[in-house]
């Protein structure tokens, strides 16, 4: 890991290499991060940097990293998953926030997307199915009770290097 | 996290925009990304910044160093990661189910080898001299490996290193006892056993492991779906925009299930599957026929080239039974239209099934019966030995043949004469169905020819490297959904239930009730192989009286069947017990889910009645 790291600063940074900020746009050159459409939303979630520009210290790196492992429980992962997800970073998921989700999950294009009526009924469909509350937004721990029954869901939220 | 940045020196600022939710979850995380963050990253740099706390974290960093590297080091790590990067979990779930057999077959292997292969090896017996080499034996097994380490009729009945053997009737030997004696009969026996113990103990713990974490509650299937449904291997582009495309045509597939959820069935629709079942099962009916045929009358011509040529034709016609009704139960399963893909495939999966099944009982039933071309070979083990040999063999060879032409030929037809842009898709239950169904055959033959594990072996690691390369040359990632722990969770117990209980049933026949070859093999002159148990155990009693209490557990626990009643009875109660347990928690789970939404009514009426009054005060 330290490697990949190293590979993404200028060479006259690579001695301070732990210490050093990567900006968004090198990490985006990452092959595992260059095309999921959720790479955006990781750069944000695992910044620490205080200007806010997303940019990622090798500690921040191997923190997503180990979020992203095989090591990491299912408690951590879909704490994560939840604050990936929530677009607007409210705490909770609301209709924008699952909108926004199901978007990204098929695609940009206008030809592939859901339209709008399939769109209405898929958000209330979920709505209904996870919601407990009734409160028209989905917390973390519903959110954690869904995907608790999932048994792919610890498989596929998974990054090796 | 704190800890470990305080202890790194300078002290670290970091602002937490989210409050810790819990402090066990903290601690967890904590937990976890150190282990993680030490095992995963091979760090040099902080190594002299570690100094004042020197020798158990040094000691410490050189093992999560050695970790890190074993991890790396495994075989087909990095080909694992491409499949899963380009295809996604589905389609890897076939290669981890064939690491899981290659493991498997290593313990069996590694147990047969030590404590019988070459052991055998180093006492070898004298033996009639070995016929010359030729090509074909590579093909039927027969010829120069007849007599050598590969079958069971090679090995001896005698203790080895033993000076002068001893008769059954315990005549006194003028020699001294030899040092380290070797039973070789009952090294055998309990080799095989032992070999099977482990391979089940591994099975019915991956079985459990499977089925804990697949069962899951009916309901709620789309917000897990839309949860859970992106695969965050999958990195090339173009996979990416696959995975795109799946996932919306899953997900109005799904919306469209929901709008119209009834489903007329009309008469054409039954009448179209009675007639689809009907033709499966009488195409079955006809393979057993066939095999039966070949099986009885296969004709011995002239000549010793023919001879062994004749031997191939069974292992032939079964293996391209095995390699062409599949295609045909696909297409009939395509004509029949199901209600669902899940299902499509499901039935596929069980008449294909069905078809191995019933023709491995055939085959095991001619030759328990001996009523073969064995006849001319006296030792009736070591001739089963060679046709599992032939069917291992032959069953590569068809699954080469089906490779190339399935997918290579039938990609370049599409390319060149078609013109589309398609490909043809990996069929992971076919694949998966053929694996168990060489696994099978290797068990069914470790009795009979003690070298067929490593042969099993040799035949998956070339598997791998050669679906993997046809894969990604020929193969586009499948069209249907795919839910790759609970089709894991079926394969497993496919390979648990139907396969590994019927070869044991299949080795219990024979150890208990046949009687093992006069001239060959380590158990030659006895009633049955069980037998030999039996007599080493009179023998101990004899030897020493302080151990007769063995003997009395051995006869009457052992023997008798009153304790298999027991243990069952006992294993179903168990079962019976958590299956309710499961069903009053669900229920459970359902009234606390009503009791959290009444509450929240409950809240929301309260605030309103506060809002109502606040309102009037205020008037």
């Amino acid at each position: 890991a330290y490697k990949r790291f190293s590979e993404l600063l200028p060479k006259e940074e690579r001695e301070n290499a732990c210490s050093a900020r990567v900006p968004k746009s090198q990490i985006l050159t990452l092959p595992e991060l260059r095309a999921n459409p959720f790479r955006h939303r990781i750069c944000r979630l695992f910044s620490t940097s205080e200007t806010g520009d997303d940019s990622l210290s090798f500690e921040d790196f191997l923190d997503m990293l180990s979020v992203f492992s095989d090591s990491a429980t299912s408690d951590i992962k879909s704490y994560y998953a939840f604050r990936i997800f929530d677009f607007d970073n409210d705490g909770t998921l609301d209709r924008n926030d699952l909108e926004q989700l199901v978007n990204c999950l098929t695609g940009q294009g206008e030809e592939s997307g859901l339209s709008s009526a399939e769109m209405d009924q898929l958000i209330q469909n979920i709505l209904e199915e996870s919601d407990i509350d009734k409160d028209g937004t989905i917390n973390l721990a519903e959110f954690q009770h869904v995907v608790s029954r999932s048994p792919d869901f610890a498989s596929s939220f998974k990054i090796v290097l | 996290r704190r800890q470990l940045s305080g202890r790194r020196g300078p002290v670290r600022q970091r602002a937490r925009r989210w409050a810790p939710f819990s402090p066990c979850g903290w601690s967890r995380v904590c937990v976890g990304l150190v282990c993680t963050e030490a095992g995963r990253a091979a760090v040099q740099a902080p190594a002299p910044l570690l100094s004042p706390f020197s020798s158990p974290q040094g000691c410490r960093g050189l093992w999560y160093r050695l970790l890190s590297l074993l991890r790396a080091a495994q075989p087909g790590h990095y080909a694992l990661k491409q499949i899963g990067g380009r295809f996604g979990s589905s389609v890897l779930s076939y290669f981890l189910f064939l690491k899981t057999l290659l493991m498997l077959n290593f313990f069996s292997f590694f147990i047969l080898l030590t404590f019988v292969v070459v052991l055998q090896a180093v006492y070898p017996t004298a033996s009639v001299s070995p016929q010359p080499f030729t090509g074909l034996e590579l093909l039927t097994g027969a010829g120069y490996f007849t007599h050598s380490l590969l079958y069971y009729g090679y090995y001896s009945n005698v203790t080895l290193n033993d000076p002068c053997p001893s008769s059954p009737g315990g005549s006194v030997c003028p020699l001294p006892a030899p040092l380290l004696p070797y039973n070789l009969p009952l090294a055998y026996l309990f080799s095989v056993g032992v070999s099977f113990l482990v391979t089940c103990i591994l099975l019915v713990y991956s079985v459990s492991r499977s089925f804990r974490e697949s069962v899951k509650s009916p309901t709620g299937d789309l917000a897990i779906k839309v949860f859970c449904a992106w695969d965050f291997k999958v990195i090339q582009r173009r996979s990416v925009k696959l995975q795109c495309e799946n996932i919306c045509t899953q997900l109005k597939e799904l919306l469209a299930e929901r709008r119209s959820r009834s489903h007329s069935q009309s008469l054409g629709h039954c009448l179209v599957m009675l007639l689809a079942w009907g033709l499966a099962l009488g195409s079955v009916l006809g393979c057993v026929l066939a095999v039966h045929y070949f099986s009885e009358h296969m004709h011995t011509g002239s000549g010793r080239w023919q001879q062994e040529a004749v031997l191939l034709v069974l292992p032939l016609v079964v293996s391209l039974l095995n390699a062409l009704m599949p295609h045909l139960f696909n297409l009939l399963a395509v004509w029949e239209k199901q209600d669902s893909p899940v299902a499509q495939v499901s039935v596929a999966i069980f008449r294909n099934l069905i078809l191995k099944v019933v023709i491995l009982s055939l085959l095991c039933y001619h030759w328990l019966s001996r009523s073969t071309v064995c006849s001319t070979e006296e030792c009736w083990e070591t001739c089963v030995g060679q046709d599992l040999y032939r069917f291992v063999v032959m069953d590569f060879i068809f699954t080469l043949l089906d490779t190339l032409f399935g997918e290579l030929i039938w990609r370049l037809i599409l390319e060149k004469r078609l013109k589309t842009k398609q490909r043809p898709e990996f069929d992971i239950a076919r694949n998966v169905l053929e694996l168990i169904y060489g696994q099978t055959l290797t068990w069914l033959g470790v009795l009979f020819a003690p070298l067929l594990p490593a042969v099993q072996m040799l035949k998956l690691l070339l598997l791998f490297y050669l679906k993997k390369t046809s894969l990604m040359r020929n193969c586009q990632s499948p069209s249907k959904p795919w839910q790759a722990s609970r089709m894991s969770t079926v394969f497993i117990t496919l390979l648990c239930f139907p396969s590994f209980l019927g070869t044991a049933a299949f080795l219990s026949y024979t150890i208990w009730s046949k009687q093992p070859s006069e001239t060959c093999g380590p158990f030659r002159g006895l009633e049955t192989i069980y037998k030999s148990g039996k007599m080493w155990v009179l023998v101990l009693e004899k030897s020493n009286p302080n151990i007769t209490w063995f003997a009395w557990v051995y006869q009457h626990l052992l023997e008798n069947t009153c304790l298999l009643f027991f243990m069952s009875t006992a294993l179903i109660a168990v079962i019976y017990f958590n299956i309710q347990v499961v069903r009053g928690r669900q229920r459970v789970i359902c009234l606390l889910q009503e009791q959290i939404a009444n509450e929240g009514e409950d809240k929301r009426f309260l605030m309103q009645k506060l809002q109502a009054v606040y309102e009037q005060r205020h008037r």
